[in-house]
């Protein structure tokens, strides 16, 4: 039962009451198909009960102020308050408790990631009741999530485009990532493209800088990915990055790549949520197809205890509307666990997600029609790896190998045939039912017979491996919610 | 040039039996077989020849096999692909695809560029082979029922 506080007049007195006693505690509440509902990773200072620290939370990210108002009853408090309905403990690590708040759809403009985002994480997380807060999941309710456009062409539509089905698509980024000019940029593009690969890629710092402005790239880059569908006979693209410095910008440079045929563009995340928005409708218009790169996300999803979790922030880019995304790649040199980056994948491709706390999902997820985002790996990976990486991420990924192609001793186009001769065989052995964890080397080593540029890949990286501990992993028994 | 295209183009050549693997991974995944030909290998070419339906009541790896050689045999300068179709919600597109044929000789393609002010190109990739009527770009291509076999060029 609320506490009498939260229905009775002395509720309305003037002074500060526990958010339990305003009534976003509610351990009685179950939540509607409509709420948006989050997990919480909350870290109450000392004396701080878990339940008022997750009322608190409920409270401060809805309609709660740190004092009484009186004006709350000039409204339907009871509908926009945010409710916390459950507190777990976090089985063997003593202080952190997972908190489940339940908002009402009323509190969430339309179609808007910035006023989601800044309702649910926008004051809240430098609460100083709680000594750390993290955004571990949210349910976004079917009905919400229908007032989202998604991804401009998603998966499916990106295959018919490029043509290329039942594998993954393979990238490059170019490297070194800063100092080249265009021509030599363009050169490498080149390279790469008719060794093998389908796409290459602007790393995320290149923008248009004093050593390549941005359309000189653009012009050098077109000619490149031209010259080798004219090699290869197949439909390449190379993921121009936009992002600038105002939305006139951005458009700008996006209309520019679109004018010279490019099937594809890439923003940053550092670009904003509502610029994203903005870029997701220009991509869906134009029918150019929009990459995004990650930049700046582990400042806030890679600690445990506090900012935002990927998989909550992969959600978001889902519904901003973009068809490619990083996800992590497991085996390579960036941070990502591999059950934890295989709940981002589920994430970003499933259609109905159920609740997997082994994943780090705490929820079930219904996607409804809204396509899926084609996953990036990317990051220290190289053709050694491509039975794991096959086996762990699946088909419907982008595998980006940028100092695994352009570091090849052979050069950067043997280093993209080595990627697509191993990829190719590693699918061709796992569609003949062959076991690919165990049975990877052998199959590489045998596609190596008819590929020197594959043999001479697999002795310069064949021993090369990232074991590190990954920080952020799923709760060992956490239970998932009952929703 | 060799072209590149499908699943499997980095590879040497499949054999009856890798194609028959295939064809039983995608039986097995549910996914009715096609079979496809063209003489035109444009990239953008998506519509090429139907070798009839695809044979969705088909479930017997050699009987497609078997359709895959027929149409092999009748189109010997042609490039053939098989395609393998998933109609499950979500997806409802072609799930893998792979050459099964090609022509001896590949004469590739030719890079047009038409320039525009402020440096621009507009690009166009254009095939050798469809320079030709169709019916008439390849070596040895056999003569449609019932038509006069034409002359090689």
């Amino acid at each position: 039962m609320p506490d009498q506080r939260t229905t009775g007049s002395s509720r309305w007195e003037a002074g500060v009451l526990p958010y339990t006693a305003m009534g976003y505690y509610e351990p009685d509440y179950r939540p509607k198909e409509t709420d948006v509902i989050v997990a919480f990773r909350v870290t109450p200072q000392e004396g701080v009960p878990p339940e008022e620290a997750g009322a608190a939370v409920a409270g401060e990210s809805s309609t709660a102020t740190w004092t009484v108002v009186w004006t709350d009853r000039l409204t339907a408090y009871d509908r926009y308050r945010g409710r916390c309905y459950r507190v777990d403990p976090v089985p063997g690590t003593p202080g952190e408790h997972i908190a489940y708040v339940a908002y009402d759809i009323d509190l969430f403009e339309e179609g808007s990631i910035a006023n989601l985002t800044s309702s649910i994480i926008g004051n809240v997380f430098g609460f100083k009741a709680v000594k750390a807060l993290r955004l571990e999941d949210m349910r976004i309710p079917l009905a919400y999530l229908k007032t989202f456009p998604g991804p401009p062409h998603g998966i499916v539509m990106e295959r018919e485009h490029l043509n290329k089905y039942g594998r993954p698509l393979l990238g490059a980024t170019i490297k070194p990532k800063l100092g080249l000019s265009a021509r030599n940029y363009g050169r490498v593009v080149y390279e790469a493209l008719r060794g093998g690969l389908d796409f290459t890629k602007d790393d995320e710092n290149i923008n248009s800088q004093p050593f390549m402005r941005w359309r000189d790239r653009y012009l050098f880059v077109m000619e490149a990915v031209n010259r080798a569908m004219e090699q290869t006979g197949e439909i390449k693209g190379h993921y121009l990055n936009v992002t600038a410095p105002t939305m006139e910008d951005i458009y700008e440079r996006a209309e520019f790549a679109r004018d010279l045929g490019s099937v594809i563009v890439m923003i940053d995340l550092t670009i904003g949520y509502s610029a994203m928005q903005s870029m997701s409708h220009w991509a869906r218009r134009n029918g150019v197809l929009l990459h995004l790169h990650r930049a700046g996300h582990s400042t806030f999803t890679r600690q445990r205890t506090h900012g935002v979790s990927f998989r909550v922030l992969a959600k978001w880019c889902r519904m901003i509307g973009v068809d490619h995304l990083h996800a992590g790649t497991v085996v390579g040199k960036l941070e990502g666990d591999v059950n934890v980056v295989r709940g981002y994948y589920e994430t970003l491709r499933g259609s109905s997600v159920k609740a997997d706390p082994a994943l780090g999902l705490l929820f079930d997820q219904e996607w409804g029609s809204m396509p899926g985002v084609m996953p990036v790996a990317s990051g220290g990976i190289h053709a050694a790896q491509m039975h794991e990486l096959v086996g762990h991420l699946g088909e419907d990924s982008v595998l980006q190998f940028g100092g695994g192609t352009v570091g090849h001793p052979m050069g950067v186009a043997a280093g993209a045939t080595a990627n697509r001769v191993a990829l190719e065989a590693v699918i061709k052995a796992r569609n003949e039912g062959r076991d690919l964890l165990a049975e990877g080397p052998a199959i590489l080593k045998a596609a190596a017979v008819h590929s020197p540029e594959l043999r001479a890949a697999l002795d310069t990286w064949g021993s090369v491996a990232f074991d590190f501990e990954s920080t952020d992993t799923a709760d060992a028994d956490a239970a998932a919610a009952v929703v | 040039m060799k072209l590149m295209h499908g699943t499997f183009s980095s590879l040497p050549p499949l054999t009856d039996a890798e194609i028959r693997a295939q064809i039983a991974y995608a039986i097995g995944n549910g996914w009715p077989v096609a079979i496809e030909h063209t003489d035109d290998p444009h990239p953008r070419n998506v519509y090429w020849e139907m070798w009839d339906r695809p044979m969705f009541d088909e479930h017997e790896p050699d009987a497609c096999l078997a359709e895959v050689n027929r149409c092999r045999a009748a189109m010997p300068d042609r490039y053939v692909r098989v395609t393998a179709f998933d109609a499950s919600y979500g997806r409802q597109t072609t799930a893998l695809s792979f050459l099964v044929g090609r022509p001896a000789h590949e004469p590739g393609f030719r890079l047009d560029r038409a320039e525009a002010p402020g440096r621009r190109l507009a690009y166009s990739v254009h095939s050798f082979a469809a320079d030709a009527p169709g019916g008439e770009r390849y070596a040895t291509e056999p003569a449609p029922p019932g038509r006069a076999r034409r002359k090689e060029h």
